[in-house]
C-alpha cells in the first residue's frame, strides 16, 4: 500500500496544490510585516480565479487571464486597504465581508455572464503551459516535480528568496519592516507608514490573484464556484506558522499541500471524499492549536489590542 | 549672536482652546534652553508646530534665521533638527545599528550595507562618548541606552538643533547625570539644545536660559544664572510655590499590612519578587524605589491580588490575604491607585460617576431592592468631584474626557473616599503637572495624618523622599535596603537602586 501512496505522481500533486497556497501566503506574509492583519486572500483568490478564466475565454489567451486575474486581486485588495489602512476599520470583520463579496458576487456573475452554475469549462479558456526546463525536466522523480511547471509556479519558488531578499537586505525591506513594529517611529524618521501599508496590501492582491489564477488556468482549466476551497484561509495559518519568514512560510505551505495532494491520492484510494477533503483543515487545526500562542501575539501586534 | 530657532506669535486653536498664544521664544546658537511648563501649558503643541507635524495658525518660525514651515518630520530633519521624543519611537525587533540608519541607509548595489552602517554608527557614537553596542538588538536594551540610540539617530541625522523632551522621566539619577554630560558635550561641539522639561531641579543644573509656558503664552524668560526655582516655578503656575514639600512625620501606630518572604513570578516565568517581607503601619507611607523592571510592579501586583504568590504570606489587619480574592482584598481595607489608570484604574468608556462608584456600587447607601438609587450615587460623584476638585464636564459623560491629572484625582478620590485602612499607591504622580502633583500629595499626607497606611511605588525619587516614613529601595527583585529618608539624598537611593551596594549592605 505504501509504494502505492508515495510515488512521483503524488510529488507532483503536493507541488500544484503547493503553488496557490504559497502565492497567497507570501503576499499575506508581506502584509503581516507591514503590520497589516490580512485574511482576505480566500477572496481575492477567487475573485482571481474567476477573472483568470474570463480574460482568459474573452480573449482565448492565458496571457490576458493573468492580467485580468492580478486585476481583480487588487481591486479587492484597495478595497481593504482603503478600509483598514485609510480608514482604519477592523481588519477581520472587513476581510470576512470581502471573502464573502467574492464569494457571492462570482456565484452571480457565473450564470449572469455564461449562463452556467456549478462549473464552467470551455474550450475558448486557454489553459497557462507548462514549461519544461529541457534536460532538467528528464531527471526522475524530481524533474517532472519541479522542472515541468506553469511561469506562476516557478514564480512562486523564485520569489521565496527574492522576497527575503527584499525583506532583510533592501532598503525598501527594513522600512517595511519598520512600519509593521512602530509606526509612528518610521513616520517620524520620515517614511510613510500609509503608503508601505498600502504597497503590501497591493502586493498581496497581486500575489492572491496570480494564486486564482494558478487555479483557474493552471492546475485545472475551468473556473467553479467556491474553487478557492479554503486555501487562502490556509494561507492565512502558513503565514502565522512560518512566523512570517519567507523560508519557514515555504514550508508550512508544504506541509498544507502535501497534506491536500495525500487527501487527493486517498481519495484515489476509495477513502470518502469528505474524510479527504477535510485533511488539509486537520493540519491546519493541529498547526493553528500548535501554534496557539504566536496566534495571539500576531493578533495583538496587528490590531495593536 | 544668530539665532538658531525664532518663534515669533507662533497660535494654534484647538476646539475650544487656545494651545499656543502668540509664543514667542529666541534659541540662541550653541546654547542649552529650556522649555518650561505645567502639563497643558502648550510644550508639546509648540514642538509639534515646529517639527512640522501641526500647522500653525499664526505666527512663524525661523530656523537660523530662514523662515521655515515644514510640511512633516522629513523637512524639519533636512533643515538640521533633530527630536529625542519622551516615548522612545524605535523598532524594538531591529538591531541599534538598523534603528539608527533607519531611512539613511547605507547601500551597496540597491542592498542595505551592514558592515558599513555598524561602523558608522560606532564612529558617531565613540565622537560623543555614547557607549552603545551597534549589534545589539534594541529589546534587549535598558532604558537609559535606548536614549542614547534616540541622540545616535539624530546625530547620524547630523542634527545642529537637537530637542529633548522631558528626557529624564525614565532614567536613574546616575544615568541622568549621564546624559548631561553628553548634553553638555554636545553644546560645546556647537550644537544647539532645546530642553523641555517640568523639573526645576534640571534646568537650574543644566540650562543657560528658560522660557516659560503657561495657559499657551510665553509668561517669561529668563537666564538661568540670574534666577531661581521658586521665580520659575511663580511664572510657571501665576503663584506661589511651596517647593519643599518634606511633609513632617507622625510616629507610626499598628502593622497594617505585613508581607513576609514573599516570592512571585512575572512574565514568561521569570523569578521576579524574591523572599520580600515588609510592613506598613497605620500613619506612616512607606515608599519604594527602584529602577523600573526590578520587582516593583509584581510586588504590589501580588498583594492587590492580581497576581499569585510562590511563597511567602501577606497579613491585611492580622488576617492572611495571601490567595484573597481581590473583592475580599477590598473589602476587608485595602485601596489601590494602579499604575496604569487609563487601563486599570478607570473604565474609559464608562462614565464619570460610575468610575468614582466602581467596586463600591453593592453598598446599601447606592441600592434601592436591587436597583441603583441613582440619586444617591449622583449626589456621591457631584461630592467627589467638588471635594477633589475634579474639571469635569456632565458626570454622564465617558471618564476618557477627562485629562490625565483630573483622571487621577477620580481615581484617587474612589480610593481613598471608602475610608480603607490601607492605601497602594503605585506611580501615584506620574505625568502630572505642578497643580495636580501638589494635590494628590497633600491627599496622601491627610491620609497618613488620618491613621492609614500607604505603600507607595514611585520612580520620582524626589517623591519618595518628599513624602515617604520609611524608603524601601528594590533591585532585581530584593528589598535591598531601608532608608530613612530624612538621613540621604536622591544620589545615595539612586546607588542602591543600581545594586551597586549589593554585596555590601553596611556600604
Amino acid at each position: 500500500m505504501f509504494d502505492q501512496l508515495f510515488d512521483a505522481a503524488l510529488l507532483e500533486s503536493v507541488v500544484r496544490a503547493m503553488v496557490p497556497i504559497l502565492l497567497a501566503a507570501l503576499g499575506g506574509m508581506i502584509c503581516e510585516r507591514a503590520g497589516v492583519f490580512q485574511i482576505a486572500m480566500e477572496g481575492m483568490m477567487l475573485a482571481g480565479a474567476f477573472a483568470a478564466m474570463a480574460g482568459s475565454y474573452l480573449a482565448v489567451s492565458s496571457g490576458l487571464g493573468i492580467v485580468f486575474g492580478v486585476t481583480a486581486g487588487v481591486l479587492i485588495s484597495l478595497m481593504l486597504a482603503f478600509g483598514t489602512v485609510s480608514r482604519q476599520g477592523d481588519p477581520i470583520v472587513l476581510g470576512i465581508a470581502l471573502n464573502l463579496m467574492a464569494l457571492g458576487l462570482t456565484g452571480f456573475l457565473l450564470p449572469q455572464i455564461f449562463g452556467v452554475r456549478g462549473t464552467f469549462r470551455h474550450e475558448r479558456i486557454d489553459g497557462l503551459d507548462r514549461l519544461p526546463i529541457p534536460g532538467l525536466s528528464e531527471i526522475p522523480w524530481i524533474g517532472s516535480v519541479l522542472f515541468d511547471q506553469t511561469i506562476l509556479g516557478y514564480l512562486a519558488f523564485l520569489l521565496v528568496p527574492a522576497i527575503w531578499l527584499l525583506l532583510f537586505r533592501t532598503p525598501a525591506g527594513l522600512r517595511l519592516r519598520g512600519v509593521g513594529e512602530r509606526p509612528l517611529a518610521a513616520e517620524s524618521l520620515g517614511v510613510s507608514p500609509t503608503a508601505y501599508k498600502y504597497g503590501a496590501v497591493i502586493a498581496s492582491g497581486v500575489l492572491s490573484g496570480l494564486a486564482g489564477t494558478q487555479l483557474a488556468l493552471g492546475n485545472l482549466v475551468l473556473f467553479a464556484e467556491g474553487m478557492s476551497a479554503g486555501r487562502g484561509w490556509v494561507a492565512v495559518v502558513a503565514v502565522m506558522l512560518g512566523r512570517a519568514h519567507p523560508f519557514a512560510v515555504f514550508g508550512a505551505s508544504l506541509l498544507f499541500a502535501f497534506a491536500e495532494g495525500l487527501g487527493f491520492r486517498l481519495q484515489g484510494n476509495g477513502l470518502p471524499v469528505q474524510i479527504t477533503d477535510a485533511l488539509p483543515f486537520l493540519v491546519t487545526l493541529i498547526a493553528l492549536i500548535a501554534a496557539r500562542k504566536r496566534f495571539a501575539r500576531l493578533l495583538d501586534l496587528t490590531t495593536g489590542g | 549672536m544668530t539665532a538658531a530657532l525664532e518663534f515669533r506669535g507662533v497660535t494654534k486653536r484647538f476646539p475650544g482652546v487656545l494651545a499656543n498664544d502668540a509664543v514667542d521664544m529666541t534659541v540662541r546658537a550653541g546654547e542649552i534652553h529650556a522649555v518650561v511648563g505645567e502639563n497643558g501649558a502648550g510644550k508639546t503643541t509648540l514642538m509639534s508646530i515646529l517639527f512640522g507635524l501641526l500647522p500653525a495658525d499664526a505666527g512663524h518660525i525661523l530656523v537660523n534665521g530662514e523662515p521655515a514651515r515644514f510640511a512633516s518630520a522629513l523637512d524639519a530633519i533636512r533643515a538640521g533638527l533633530g527630536m529625542v521624543h519622551q516615548a522612545f519611537r524605535l523598532f524594538p525587533t531591529l538591531t541599534v545599528a538598523d534603528n539608527v540608519v533607519f531611512r539613511e541607509e547605507p547601500t551597496r548595489s540597491g542592498l542595505v550595507d551592514r558592515s558599513e552602517s555598524i561602523r558608522q554608527v560606532r564612529n558617531v557614537a565613540d565622537r560623543y562618548g555614547l557607549a552603545v553596542d551597534p549589534t545589539e538588538v534594541v529589546e534587549n536594551l535598558p532604558v537609559g541606552v535606548l536614549q542614547r540610540v534616540e541622540i545616535l539617530k539624530a546625530l547620524y541625522r547630523d542634527a545642529q538643533i537637537l530637542i529633548l523632551d522631558e528626557p529624564t522621566a525614565v532614567l536613574t539619577p546616575q544615568e541622568r547625570d549621564k546624559l548631561f554630560e553628553v548634553i553638555r558635550l554636545l553644546r560645546d561641539s556647537g550644537r544647539t539644545i532645546l530642553f523641555i522639561t517640568h523639573k526645576l531641579g534640571e534646568v537650574m543644573a543644566l540650562s543657560d536660559r528658560v522660557t516659560v509656558l503657561r495657559d499657551g503664552r510665553s509668561v517669561a524668560h529668563l537666564v538661568t544664572a540670574d534666577t531661581s526655582p521658586e521665580e520659575i516655578a511663580r511664572h510657571m503656575t501665576g503663584r506661589e510655590v511651596d517647593l519643599d514639600r518634606r511633609a513632617p512625620q507622625h510616629s507610626p501606630g499598628q502593622a497594617v499590612l505585613a508581607v513576609s518572604d514573599l516570592g512571585a513570578t512575572g512574565e514568561h516565568g521569570r523569578l521576579a519578587v524574591h523572599e520580600a517581607s515588609l510592613e506598613v503601619r497605620s500613619g506612616e507611607i512607606v515608599g519604594i524605589a527602584g529602577v523600573a523592571g526590578n520587582g516593583q510592579s509584581e510586588l504590589i501586583e501580588v498583594i492587590a491580588g492580581l497576581r499569585a504568590a510562590d511563597s511567602g504570606s501577606v497579613h491585611l489587619n492580622g488576617v492572611d490575604i495571601t490567595h484573597a480574592e481581590v473583592s475580599a482584598r477590598r473589602s476587608s481595607g485595602m485601596a489601590y491607585v494602579p499604575e496604569d489608570r487609563h487601563g486599570v484604574g478607570t473604565s474609559h468608556r464608562a462614565s464619570v460617576w460610575a468610575n468614582l462608584l466602581m467596586s463600591h456600587q453593592r453598598g446599601p447607601a447606592f441600592q434601592r431592592r436591587g436597583w441603583f438609587n441613582l440619586r444617591a450615587v449622583r449626589k456621591h460623584a457631584r461630592s467627589l468631584i467638588s471635594a477633589y476638585d475634579i474639571r469635569t464636564g456632565p458626570i454622564g459623560s465617558p471618564v476618557s474626557t477627562l485629562s490625565g491629572g483630573n483622571l487621577q484625582k477620580v481615581v484617587v478620590a474612589r480610593e481613598i473616599s471608602h475610608g480603607a485602612p490601607l492605601l497602594i499607591a503605585e506611580q501615584p504622580t506620574r505625568g502630572l503637572d505642578i497643580a495636580a502633583i501638589e494635590f494628590i500629595h497633600s491627599r496622601l499626607i491627610q491620609f497618613r495624618n488620618d491613621g492609614g497606611a500607604v505603600l507607595m511605588v514611585s520612580a520620582e525619587l524626589s517623591e519618595i523622599l518628599a513624602l515617604s516614613t520609611r524608603i524601601l529601595v528594590m533591585f532585581e527583585g530584593r528589598i535591598v535596603v531601608e532608608l530613612d529618608p530624612s538621613q540621604v539624598t536622591e544620589a545615595d537611593v539612586g546607588v542602591y537602586m543600581t545594586g551597586a551596594h549589593q554585596e555590601h549592605p553596611d556600604g
